[in-house]
């Protein structure tokens, strides 16, 4: 690093930088629409967040206390539904997929910027609506808004308010993903195959395609359910003799891929985050890549494994057991791969590399209680208990949420121009991590000795580890902190970012910091593959921008 | 040096295998084993987790050992050497998760048919189902044929009915309790009728769940073994009180079974075949259950719930 860092003190014109005002526009700079999508999310997480720490404050006493038990029902249903559809889905596809995707495969922008931009936008009416019904009384049938309870809800309205927020925010999450398996396979740079891509690209376009084939059944569900629930049709509601348990199908056809959706793309930005932190290549490109596509065939078969206990047939059992058992294998394959490339490596132990490792450390664990729960009798006990909401927040948060951080400090630099405080993200890692497993490893037992899950009362017997979580909880919430205020104060006053602060080798290290308005002032120039680590680079461009 | 490495290596993974084996036998994660199911359920769990703790063990192992092994040392700004793949190790790493969850969907399968009462898939280590101990005139396949082993072949059949946000178990005699009443020994066959919204009925110490479904009758077998009291727990989102509906089950000896049923069943024809036994909690007095069931008996059995 023998290049000069410009210093930009607070106001003065970074060359490039985005005036704030421009995120508040209808722009279709896919850079622009990114971070929006970051921020506004990340504001969606907060909220969130803050409906966890209600919830968890609630669960400090084993009495219904707090509030009475019918708002309860409203918070985790909020909780989840915001956590989901306004954070982690629309932040690793519409932000890190945005930001990221045109500038490693070397393109303008996206296929369809005008797209881009409404499916960002869309996000506005559908949050306004899901945030609305706080004031009419929220849906509190949890997030899944099982039928008959979704029909014969005393929160007609807000239930009314959360189908169509769901209607809206999926349509968007539609619109992004057309846009992705377009941009990825047509938009290419000269010279770059499919198999020079970044990882990050082939696992966004494994999301994006099961976005297309999954989300349309949700729509479907979601319209029948509006029907009974508003028009006293019989889709769903045993009464006229519909059937619940179609309804399930459905939404589970939907919301199993949806899991993956949610964790395929933080699969990528792992596999972006370790190599240069490691400085050593990706451990088994080619096997990374392949697993990602077989994640999204098996993917898509295994939704009933949430049904285990829904009086389905044995049959029915019995195939998506095994179809969720096989999953474990390409995922195990990505989680090896990882841990290769970390050995031997020479490891810069910062927050996006400690993030990455916290990641798949946490991962880990979600992935082998989740083949725990893919085996039909060890589910059938733990189904609808805390063990399972200890599993995806093992999944969601270890996995998706510390992949989210790792890939925030990762590429700040290269969004905002600026570097982040390292003291203080070492800070935010070690509290998240802490307050982490304090508050769901213990969920684990909870659920095992016998607590279900979507309760505002429990067996008294249970008080002291619910206390356990309820302090992670907390200690969670602190965590944000630092983070927020690092984030904050080094958009705007931190040091200057060089061009390439990581030596990282893929494209989007090759323009400045933060990127031209169309990525690269000239054309860019793709000089090595993208993890081609430990070779000589002396001569070369990338190194010394 | 690599004759040694080795040598390590085999003695850490020997250690993580003891690990292992110890953690699934003491795991302890699990509430008491009440019935004939639960024992089964215990034994897959504890294989499970066993397996799933030393992978555990391995995974964060390594993790561990690389950030501190590895991590770069200061005024070192060269690449470390590449290493892009390794065939025969990713063949390794595919190979024997493939042949690791196959065997653990057989042996859950196994397990999954042995509580449901329904035949076993033959294991060759399991002989106790040898087919030849059910060969019968009736030409069923041996695969699918009860096991010889199961006490009673007919299951002590009882109606439940699951509403918000209370459980109704009916007896012969006119007899609907709040509290399920089971003999030891006996298989029981509990018959679901869901009166409202989803339900689930859930006793942990059974390890055993199944929702209730408004117009679709579910049903759930198990045999209890170990007398004492249980709590029902409705495992399945129905509404505000959810958390609170809950009911007690006491398994029994027979012979105490016997005298409680006869003991209700007299107090049912004194008071008019009406009488609801039992405690009830925590929000369902005996006046709105009795209300409750007798809409539910003027529908002929059938679904009754109107919404305005």
């Amino acid at each position: 690093m023998t290049q000069v860092i410009p210093h930009y003190p607070m106001g003065d014109a970074q060359p490039n930088r985005t005036p704030w005002w421009t995120y508040f526009t209808f722009s279709t700079d896919h850079k622009v629409i990114g971070i929006q999508y970051l921020v506004t999310t990340f504001v969606f997480y907060l909220i969130g967040g803050a409906l966890a720490a209600i919830i968890r404050t609630e669960l400090a006493t084993p009495d219904s206390d707090l509030m009475p038990p019918e708002w309860y029902n409203g918070m985790f249903t909020m909780h989840g539904t915001v956590m989901i559809f306004l954070w982690i889905v629309p932040s690793v596809t519409g932000g890190f997929g945005n930001y990221l995707v045109p500038l490693m495969i070397g393109a303008r922008d996206m296929a369809f910027p005008f797209l881009n931009a409404l499916a960002f936008w869309m996000i506005v009416p559908g949050a306004t609506l899901l945030m609305g019904s706080f004031f009419v009384g929220p849906a509190s049938t949890g997030w899944t808004a099982y039928p008959p309870l979704s029909i014969l809800t005393e929160q007609h309205a807000g239930q009314i308010m959360w189908i169509f927020s769901l209607l809206i925010i999926g349509t968007s999450s539609i619109l992004a993903a057309v846009n992705f398996v377009v941009t990825i396979w047509s938009m290419r740079m000269p010279g770059m195959g499919l198999f020079d891509m970044p990882l990050f690209c082939w696992a966004t376009l494994a999301a994006a395609i099961m976005v297309l084939t999954s989300t349309p059944v949700l729509a479907g569900a979601l319209i029948l359910l509006s029907f009974d629930l508003m028009g006293g049709t019989n889709f769903f509601n045993p009464t006229g003799g519909g059937d619940p348990v179609v309804y399930q199908h459905l939404f589970w056809f939907y919301s199993h891929p949806a899991v993956y959706v949610m964790i395929l793309p933080v699969f990528g930005i792992v596999s972006e985050v370790l190599p240069p932190h490691a400085r050593k290549p990706i451990f088994g490109y080619k096997a990374i890549a392949y697993s990602s596509m077989m994640i999204c065939a098996l993917g898509l078969f295994v939704w009933a494994h949430h049904m285990f206990t829904s009086g389905t047939p044995d049959w029915l059992r019995i195939f998506f057991m095994v179809a969720t058992l096989l999953v474990a294998v390409p995922t195990g394959i990505k989680v090896f791969s990882w841990m290769a490339t970390l050995w031997g490596g020479k490891l810069r132990l910062e927050s996006p590399l400690l993030f990455a490792v916290g990641f798949i450390s946490m991962f880990v664990v979600g992935g082998l209680s989740g083949v725990m729960l893919g085996s039909a009798p060890i589910d059938i006990h733990v189904h609808d208990t805390y063990f399972v909401v200890g599993h995806f927040h093992y999944v969601l948060f270890g996995g998706s949420v510390f992949g989210i951080y790792a890939g925030l400090y990762h590429w700040f630099p290269k969004m905002t121009g600026r570097m982040f405080n390292e003291f203080w993200g070492k800070v935010h890692f070690v509290l998240t991590f802490v307050g982490f497993n304090l508050c769901f490893l213990p969920m684990h037992i909870l659920g095992l000795m016998g607590m279900p899950r979507r309760v505002a009362q429990y067996d008294p017997q249970f008080t002291t580890i619910n206390q356990i979580c309820t302090f992670g909880a907390f200690l969670l919430a602190i965590s944000t902190i630092p983070f927020l205020v690092n984030a904050v104060y080094s958009w705007l006053w931190g040091e200057a970012a060089p061009n390439n602060p990581w030596q990282a080798l893929t494209l989007e290290w090759t323009t400045t910091s933060p990127p031209h308005p169309h990525n690269w002032e000239g054309d860019p120039v793709l000089e090595t593959g993208p993890y081609d680590y430990g070779k000589d680079y002396s001569q070369s461009s990338l190194v010394r921008h | 040096m690599k004759r040694k490495t080795a040598f390590l290596i085999s003695i850490l993974l020997a250690l993580v295998v003891v690990a292992s084996i110890w953690y699934g036998r003491h795991h302890g994660l699990l509430p008491a084993a009440a019935g004939k199911e639960a024992v089964l359920y215990d034994r897959l769990f504890g294989t499970l987790i066993g397996i799933a703790f030393g992978l555990f063990l391995i995974v964060q192992g390594v993790l561990i050992y690389s950030l501190i092994k590895f991590r770069r040392k200061p005024g070192d700004t060269a690449d470390a050497a590449p290493m892009h793949e390794n065939l025969s190790l990713e063949l390794v790493w595919t190979a024997v998760p493939t042949v690791l969850v196959m065997w653990v969907a057989i042996y859950s399968f196994d397990v999954y048919t042995e509580m449901r009462g329904t035949g076993a898939l033959m294991m060759a280590h399991q002989h106790h189902h040898a087919p030849v101990m059910v060969a019968d005139a009736s030409g069923t396949s041996p695969l699918f044929s009860p096991d010889a082993t199961t006490e009673v072949a007919e299951p002590l059949a009882l109606e439940v009915q699951a509403m918000q946000f209370a459980w109704i178990f009916n007896y012969p005699g006119d007899v609907a309790s709040a509290e399920l009443h089971v003999p030891t020994g006996r298989r029981i066959r509990l018959n679901f009728a869901a009166m409202d919204v989803l339900h689930a009925f859930w006793v942990p110490e059974l390890r055993l769940k199944q929702d209730t479904i408004p117009g679709t009758p579910t049903h759930l077998e198990f045999t209890p073994q170990k007398t004492g009291e249980y709590s029902v727990v409705c495992a399945e989102l129905c509404g505000s009180y959810h958390g609170g509906m809950r009911a007690t089950m006491v398994i029994q000896t027979p012979e105490e079974y016997q005298a409680w049923l006869t003991e209700q069943q007299e107090l049912a024809q004194a008071y008019d075949g009406s009488m609801i036994a039992g405690r009830l909690e925590p929000s369902l007095d005996a006046g709105q259950i009795r209300q409750l069931q007798s809409r539910f008996m003027a529908s002929g059995g059938h679904l009754n719930h109107s919404h305005s």
